[in-house]
């Protein structure tokens, strides 16, 4: 019940590896890491969620955040890799249609 | 009157539970025969109704407990949470319940508005009591024929 969160720069690109739950103890960390990850105009900050296997409104709201912050800052962020679970959140929520998810980063999963 | 089996449970008022809780359910929930993607959301609406109490707890500065109570049936699960903290602002919490619309500005998004929506969306049945401290009481019926509902010609009365 925790959250590993590995992050990597390469070339105008924040790649950040989640591995673990997403909720009410894990999300502050994860915020407090992300939010400055946005700081850089044109960067791109991409979240890889393959490895979270539990996520709540918590997530979303965290999500939320970095996306005002990239909006300021003239960043941006991906979600990539998202269990179907996960997925459903996002779209239950509508919040599919202004956060930008893609579902086909790495090619086709098996 | 009804059979059912019934356990409580108490945490303390503290996000690190939240998980805690969350086996629970799933350990619970699968024993009584709901499907994977059921005992899933379960999970996630038992977290959102105890991580509104742990906030509201730490917001009022207590140090309190959380009180869960599973009234496990036949056909389904009833879930109890209840939060004995007093001042609970019921309306800031039903305010803006409902998913993202397209027109509404990211400003204006509620970083913290999903929780009882997702109860809602997740569960049969949701009712909220604000008396003294706040129960949140969720209804999740078990699918009788335990097959998915994308399944061609699979009807399920609930």
């Amino acid at each position: 019940m925790n959250l590993d969160i590995n992050v990597t720069e390469n070339s105008e690109k924040y790649l950040v590896h989640l591995s673990g739950e997403i909720d009410a103890y894990t999300s502050q960390k994860l915020k407090d890491t992300l939010l400055p990850l946005t700081k850089k105009k044109g960067y791109t900050l991409v979240v890889d969620l393959e490895q979270v296997n539990y996520m709540d409104s918590t997530g979303l709201g965290v999500f939320i955040s970095v996306l005002k912050a990239t909006k300021e800052a003239e960043s941006s962020m991906t979600l990539i890799n998202l269990k179907e679970r996960v997925r459903k959140l996002f779209k239950i929520t509508g919040l599919d249609q202004i956060i930008n998810i893609n579902l086909d980063e790495r090619g086709v999963n098996d | 009157m009804e059979a059912f089996d019934f356990i409580e449970m108490k945490v303390p008022a503290k996000e690190e539970y939240v998980g805690v809780v969350r086996l629970s359910i799933s350990g619970i929930a699968n024993r009584m025969g709901f499907t994977y993607e059921d005992i899933e959301d379960l999970k996630v609406a038992i977290s959102e109704a105890v991580t509104n109490a742990v906030t509201h707890a730490y917001e009022a500065n207590e140090e309190g407990e959380v009180t869960i109570g599973f009234g496990i049936y036949e056909s389904r699960l009833e879930v109890m949470v209840a939060d004995h903290g007093g001042s609970f602002n019921l309306s800031e919490v039903k305010n803006g319940i409902g998913p993202y619309e397209n027109n509404e500005s990211i400003e204006n998004l509620r970083e913290g508005g999903f929780g009882l929506f997702l109860m809602q969306a997740l569960m049969d049945k949701v009712e909220i009591k604000n008396d003294s401290g706040v129960i949140v009481l969720m209804t999740k019926y078990i699918d009788e024929i335990g097959v998915g509902f994308d399944d061609d010609h699979v009807s399920t009365t609930k």
